[in-house]
């Protein structure tokens, strides 16, 4: 069991900037999830904790020990690779006790541990196989056998259910959910995927060209994104946004919208956004309401999904539960939102707290 | 649109097509392994009947029993065993450890080195002759097998280098960094994990790399002086018939057919081993 410390750590392939000054504590124990587009450097980020590249700046510890130069092997950490990375020419038993091989553990101690985590992982039946016998799925838990064996205090994975289909995916999550909860080690999982961020993580780390834009639990994230990157970012279908202008504290939006914020003097406010389980239908305006032109339904039996036009080359999703609502498409809808329910952000991507004026005129008097 | 024709005239192309493909196979079969038929056919008929056209061989074995009793020759066909063994040993030994380094030690001068190696295999022979039996005389190597290992070296090193380079490179890297937090050394890794993958690589550079130091002819007839270290291309081309002014055209090919003979069956042993598809399962698939 341990805590993972990033200390400003840095790193520089040549002239690319990869990661840049990441400050992040990882608590003993916690499930700690890195999710962020492709390119943002989540995966060169769990390598530097790992050992497998050297950091061009700043310090790595591990159980509050500094490891920065430490060799991989020696840092008590095991890595679940998103290609397994299985040696082909060795049989499931072997790959699995590899590292108490090369550690010169004994013989009958590795049988014993080889077999203990063989039967965790309901892989017994397959120790004499070799990985190409193997399906994805199979590989998958050979691959987090070879990581339990060597009883690491850190797990690292890295994308590691990205190459299955989506239903043994989605199997395979819950088991490594089942694994945390039963060794209770500290674990650190890299993926784009934000299912898998959501339901795995204690805390997701939110990453963006090298730097972190977020940490907090999924709730968290989802309810008060920090900026714009991180509420685009999480969300499936994501967040409608768009531009907007502030002109004596009233906001004007595409459609018609408008609304009036309690800010402090001197904020700007660039975009709005709405999730679209937020969003509502009708064919009658009402008080706030965005005029829009209906374009297209999905029906997906327990919820469907519209896409209306609200402006010029904005397209924003509408989601609710059951059946679509019976619209035409090109016909005039009525896009209805609440304001505890509407997310602003400023000129950098800063979201912004606000309530409606009266409402907090009605406060102070 | 074009017109179409019937589908009986379509599957008659077809069929005219397969015979055509089958008929340029039998052509160039017969082109490639022509000489070698005619070299058995010659090795097994005597001096006299040598002159008279037959494509059938006789059967008449004395130009092999004279052969295998010529003590020359067998001293020769055991030099050339040792030779062409010890130099692709350590062409072997000496390639896989400098394809490890420019394969996956990046340093600075990594890719000049590369292209340097290969600027080796660019010289013609005869270009690097001179120079090579200079080093040979400082290295105190003349006329000994020695001297052959150490300049076949000069014609195998590159090409196995970069092979097994390539090899490498194609192997997924994630193995390595597996084997690393697994707890092995650079040597653990080339011995354990890169090595046993690397076997189909190994035996065809091995395979290629023997082929050329047995059938080496220049150097071989330039740094020996003496018969008794003599290997077999050189001692073939210096056997005599009873008088000067006789060429022994059956015995020639007799010493040819059970030169080539050891090549032939480890091609076909080893093109058993060459196994495609090694590496699949080790990564997704």
């Amino acid at each position: 069991m341990a805590s993972v410390t990033l200390k400003n750590v840095s790193k520089s392939f040549g002239v690319y900037d990869i990661i840049r000054n990441v400050d992040l504590e990882i608590g003993d124990g916690e499930f700690v999830v890195f999710v962020g587009p492709s390119g943002c450097g989540k995966s060169t980020l769990l390598r530097l904790i790992a050992g497998l590249v050297p950091v061009s700046d700043g310090a790595v510890l591990i159980g509050g020990d500094e490891v920065t130069d430490v060799p991989a092997s020696k840092r008590g950490i095991s890595f679940v690779f998103q290609s397994y990375a299985l040696y082909p020419h060795m049989n499931v038993s072997r790959n699995i006790s590899f590292a108490l091989e090369t550690a010169r553990i004994g013989k009958a101690e590795i049988m014993r541990r080889v077999e203990a985590v063989a039967g965790m992982l309901k892989i017994g039946h397959l120790l004499e196989r070799k990985p190409r016998q193997l399906s994805g799925g199979q590989r998958q838990r050979v691959a987090i056998g070879r990581a339990l064996v060597a009883d690491p205090e850190v797990f690292l994975f890295d994308e590691p259910l990205s190459n299955l289909d989506a239903d043994l995916r989605t199997e395979m999550r819950f088991e490594i959910a089942k694994l945390h909860a039963e060794v209770k080690a500290t674990m650190i999982y890299v993926t784009h995927d934000q299912t898998e961020a959501m339901t795995l993580a204690d805390r997701i780390v939110v990453l963006n060209h090298g730097k972190v834009e977020q940490v907090g639990t999924p709730r968290e994230l989802y309810d008060r994104p920090a900026t714009r990157f991180v509420a685009g970012f999480l969300g499936s279908p994501k967040m409608n946004f768009a531009p907007t202008l502030l002109t004596d504290g009233r906001l004007a939006g595409p459609g018609g919208f408008s609304y009036t914020p309690g800010l402090a003097t001197g904020t700007t406010v660039s975009e709005i956004g709405l999730r679209p389980e937020a969003l509502t239908l009708s064919a009658q305006p009402g008080s706030d309401t965005i005029e829009s032109t209906f374009e297209r339904a999905e029906d997906l039996g327990h919820e469907f999904l519209c896409y209306v036009r609200i402006g010029e080359g904005l397209i924003w999703t509408v989601r609710g539960s059951g059946a679509p609502p019976a619209f035409l498409p090109g016909q005039t809808v009525h896009v209805g939102w609440r304001a505890g329910n509407l997310y602003l952000f400023d000129r950098d991507g800063q979201r912004l707290d606000h309530r409606p004026a009266d409402r907090v005129a009605e406060e102070v008097a | 649109m074009a017109m179409r024709h019937s589908n009986a005239t379509y599957r008659l192309i077809r069929r005219l097509k397969s015979v055509g493909l089958y008929m340029a196979v039998a052509v160039v079969m017969v082109y490639v392994l022509f000489p070698y038929y005619w070299a058995i056919v010659t090795s097994t008929r005597s001096a006299q009947e040598i002159y008279s056209f037959s494509l059938l061989p006789s059967l008449n074995l004395t130009n092999y029993v004279q052969l295998f009793s010529n003590a020359v020759f067998i001293g020769a066909l055991v030099n050339s065993i040792v030779v062409a063994l010890a130099s692709t040993m350590i062409a072997l030994a000496i390639g896989i450890l400098a394809a490890y380094g420019f394969g996956r030690l990046h340093f600075a001068a990594g890719r000049y080195l590369l292209i340097a190696v290969l600027m080796i295999s660019v010289f013609p022979q005869v270009v690097v002759l001179s120079g090579m039996f200079e080093v040979i005389g400082w290295l105190r190597l003349y006329n000994s097998p020695g001297a052959l290992v150490v300049s076949y070296l000069i014609l195998t090193l590159p090409f196995t280098t970069w092979i097994l380079t390539s090899f490498i490179r194609d192997l997924p890297v994630e193995l390595e960094e597996a084997a690393l937090i697994d707890g092995c050394s650079r040597l653990r890794i080339l011995t354990h994990v890169l090595l046993p993958l690397m076997w189909p690589a190994i035996a065809s550079t091995g395979l290629l790399a023997f082929i050329l130091s047995w059938n080496e002819f220049l150097f071989a007839l330039t740094f020996i002086l003496t018969d008794e270290n003599r290997t077999v291309p050189v001692a073939i081309g210096l056997l005599t018939g009873s008088s000067r002014y006789e060429v022994p055209y059956g015995l020639l090919m007799a010493a040819s057919v059970t030169v080539t003979l050891p090549l032939l069956v480890l091609v076909l042993i080893f093109q058993r081993k060459i196994v495609a598809g090694l590496t699949t399962g080790a990564v997704k698939g």
